[in-house]
């Protein structure tokens, strides 16, 4: 019997890829300006500190950053979970830690950045 | 039937040693290394971060805890972390719009992922910590 297959997916896969490299690209962009604004700025203590922080461009920056940050640590952690854990329990426990872990790091990077 | 008997007398070889890896492949388990040690780093950071922003005393704190030598160590490899990932990362972004995927210029692009990381990390964390 010949099997003619079409292959079809949900392409979660190409999404994951894509969100990977996106978000990599973004991390590498504000952190050249960070850099950049750090070599200005050269903050010395907590006011000169705090005072980056308080620009409206630099919050917006870094919450690009960390929102980035945590889609691409998700993807490359799902990544190593699917080669490495095959059981499936122990695989699913591991992925919902690791999303718990990242969604409450992002609020906790956007609380910091904005309250700054 | 004598390709079955020649077929089932070769040996299998399970090579597990990584020093047999070529050099791109351990460009890549270490892309996988440092990008996990980073994900469990970050909190780490992020405390820090949290706390610099806080208030001046809190501040001071967190510059008395990135003074401690444990702290060094650990933030000397964040920053291997970063930078392996960083370079290796771009390497990868390289490689998906085909830029370097002939055997000379992937190996050679391997070696440079390592010698400025390893570099950078020395140069900047001799820098930064131990200055």
């Amino acid at each position: 019997m010949a099997l003619n297959r079409t292959v079809v997916g949900a392409h979660y896969g190409v999404r994951g890829w894509l969100v990977q490299r996106l978000s990599a690209v973004v991390m590498g962009v504000t952190m050249l300006f960070f850099l950049l604004a750090l070599l200005a700025a050269r903050p010395g203590d907590y006011t000169a500190w705090k005072g980056l922080f308080s620009q409206g461009w630099v919050r917006v920056a870094a919450l690009l950053f960390f929102l980035s940050l945590f889609s691409h640590a998700w993807v490359g952690m799902r990544d190593i979970l699917m080669d490495y854990v095959k059981p499936t329990g122990v695989r699913l426990g591991l992925q919902l830690a690791v999303i718990l872990a990242l969604v409450a790091g992002a609020v906790w990077a956007t609380s910091i950045v904005w309250r700054a | 039937m004598t390709d079955i008997a020649v077929k089932k007398k070769r040996p299998v070889w399970f090579n597990l040693n990584l020093l047999n890896l070529p050099l791109a492949a351990r460009v890549s388990i270490l892309h996988r290394v440092s990008g996990a040690l980073l994900f469990v780093l970050a909190f780490w950071l992020l405390y820090l971060l949290d706390g610099s922003l806080a208030s001046a005393e809190r501040y001071d704190s967190v510059r008395q805890i990135v003074a401690h030598p444990f702290a060094k160590l650990v933030l000397l490899v964040v920053l291997w972390a970063f930078l392996h990932h960083f370079f290796a990362g771009i390497r990868y972004l390289l490689l998906d719009l085909h830029v370097g995927i002939q055997r000379e210029k992937a190996k050679s692009t391997s070696i440079a992922v390592f010698v400025v990381s390893l570099a950078l990390t020395v140069l900047l964390g001799g820098w930064l910590l131990w200055r």
